[in-house]
């Protein structure tokens, strides 16, 4: 049956999730701090908090190729959600998680999300995590996503991570943090865009505690007008371990961008690199993309549309 | 199908690169450039494209008067350039670029027949980024199948062996000359190889900013090897004399 929601929840569902007109397998959906729609499958299961406004998704051992969705839609202003979601992922599972927030003003009032995530992932296990935010509407308020994220991977646990933030977004502060036991592996994919007067600054610290554990932190941002970014890193080696964080920033305007990778090693076989590069488009890549028929314009678009691929 | 009549240009420090140069080039020809180093072939081949603009003469693009047109726009009337160095792009992909080369989305069969006509797999390619994971060899090939997917009435290539192992440039001569066969448009090269000079139905020598002399790649190529003689023996007489 089809999920039924108004136009402004439905175009920002389609916006964060893969949405059109159901969600498949299990989901939770949340609409202006309360739940609209939730669904459990045989092996997850989500069950509303009982202390603080949230859920609990449980995930049986050894569930693959299933996916669960827990998108939140604020729209309209005056707003200010709070939500704390935790994943419990059992050993040997292979799944997909689709999250992501919405939040659409049309006043001159401001709304806000902040959801806390925590997720504790089992033995051997494999999770896609695809995190969206957009800001959306009219409204002269501001709209603010606050997300903070929290990973625990057990032995040989994969978690890769791919968040974006497009556009729209007044103000954004995004602190994940993780840890990592032997030969369990993080993978995180970045995507930023701000313009206008936005701000969104951005904080990882990821602990490597076992031996083999790895990370690698891909950050890729495009900071456009007045708006200003600050990306902060830190990857602790706290056992034989690999560790990679790469911050790279386009500029252009008056934009500011700030990026500070941090290595700490407290191992001395952790092997931890790091990158970060800030700087306008090249015109050289302007002047190829001409040469194909493509105006300035066109050019700028397509480069950083590949950039935040 | 190109004519250049008394074209002007010089370099921002004021250095006269192009000295009143005319030449005209026939459709469907593979035409190579060649001389000193510093002679003005980049910056002609530049001045073509619409990427410097010049600051007197005329510019006809089968006949029609280009001059004052843009890079984009020279782009969109059919003249497509490749870059002596290509630029790298994080983030988009060997299947974006060709499609933006292309202009249009492109199956995995018109891709794999263009990146085949250049050495590589499509397969092993498509989604590559075009960054520094690429070898000079191979993101110069890349740059040529941009060429390729671009098709248009008149394809330059600037020193397209700048960079590129033994091994992609014995290749490259024959992507030449496939192109020259199966693509009906006409190739300017600009080169210093011999072995892409004698692929050409006509070279032109330039130098100081003009056309120093023109002719067949067989007449040309006899004039140049005698020149190369006669630069050899001057160097040895010199270091015999110092020596």
């Amino acid at each position: 049956m089809a999920n039924v929601f108004n136009n402004i929840t439905k175009g920002l569902l389609e916006a964060i999730t893969d949405f059109s007109d159901v969600f498949k397998g299990a989901y939770s959906i949340r609409e202006n701090g309360s739940c609209a729609s939730m669904q459990s499958t045989k092996n997850i299961i989500i069950t509303p908090k009982k202390d603080k406004p949230g859920i609990d998704i449980n995930v049986l051992p050894g569930t693959k190729n299933e996916t669960v969705s827990i998108p939140a839609c604020v729209t309209h202003s005056n707003v200010d959600d709070l939500v704390y979601n935790d994943f419990f992922i059992g050993d040997n599972c292979d799944i997909v998680i689709a999250a992501g927030c919405g939040v659409h003003t049309d006043g001159e009032e401001s709304s806000s999300h902040n959801g806390i995530h925590r997720f504790f992932i089992g033995k051997n296990s494999r999770v896609r995590y695809e995190e969206k935010h957009i800001g959306t509407g009219s409204g002269t308020g501001s709209r603010t996503i606050d997300p903070v994220t929290e990973i625990h991977l057990e032995e040989n646990a994969l978690l890769e991570m791919n968040t974006s933030q497009i556009s729209g977004v007044t103000k954004s502060v995004r602190k994940t943090t993780a840890t990592a036991a032997a030969g369990a592996k993080l993978i995180i994919k970045e995507r930023i865009l701000t313009d206008g007067e936005q701000i969104a600054d951005t904080f990882f610290e990821v602990e490597l505690n076992g031996e083999g554990s790895g990370a690698d932190i891909i950050s890729h941002s495009v900071a456009k007008d007045n708006s200003r970014q600050n990306y902060v890193s830190t990857i602790i080696g706290n056992a034989p371990c690999s560790g990679h964080s790469e911050c790279d920033a386009i500029i252009a305007d008056n934009a500011i961008v700030d990026a500070s990778p941090r290595l700490l090693a407290r191992n001395n076989d952790a092997a931890l690199i790091h990158e970060a590069a800030i700087g306008k488009i090249a015109g050289e890549q302007i002047l190829k993309l001409r040469t194909l028929g493509l105006t300035e314009a066109e050019a700028e678009a397509k480069i950083i549309e590949g950039f935040l691929a | 199908m190109l004519s250049l009549k008394n074209v002007c240009w010089s370099a921002p420090d004021g250095k006269k690169v192009l000295n009143n140069i005319s030449l005209d080039v026939d459709e469907g020809k593979l035409v190579a450039i060649t001389g000193p180093n510093g002679g003005g072939k980049t910056s002609l081949a530049r001045v073509i494209a619409g990427i410097e603009p010049v600051q007197s003469g005329k510019i006809l693009l089968n006949g029609e008067d280009v001059t004052n047109l843009d890079i984009t726009e020279r782009a969109r009337k059919g003249i497509s350039f490749a870059f002596q160095q290509p630029v790298r792009f994080k983030g988009i992909t060997v299947r974006k670029l060709l499609e933006i080369a292309s202009g249009q989305s492109m199956g995995n069969d018109q891709l794999c027949q263009i990146l085949g006509s250049v050495g590589l797999c499509a397969k092993d390619y498509l989604n590559r980024e075009i960054d520094s994971t690429l070898s000079g060899g191979e993101i110069k090939r890349i740059e040529i199948a941009t060429i390729f997917a671009r098709h248009t009435c008149l394809s330059i290539f600037d020193e397209p062996e700048a960079g590129i192992d033994l091994w992609s440039f014995k290749n490259l001569i024959q992507v030449f000359n496939d192109m020259h066969k199966n693509l009906k448009g006409t190739l300017i090269i600009i080169s210093h190889q011999e072995r892409i000079l004698r692929i050409a139905d006509e070279i032109i020598m330039v130098s100081e900013g003009q056309v120093q002399k023109r002719g067949s790649s067989e007449e040309m190529m006899q004039h140049i090897l005698k020149n190369q003689a006669a630069v050899s023996a001057c160097y040895k007489q010199e270091e015999n004399l110092n020596g």
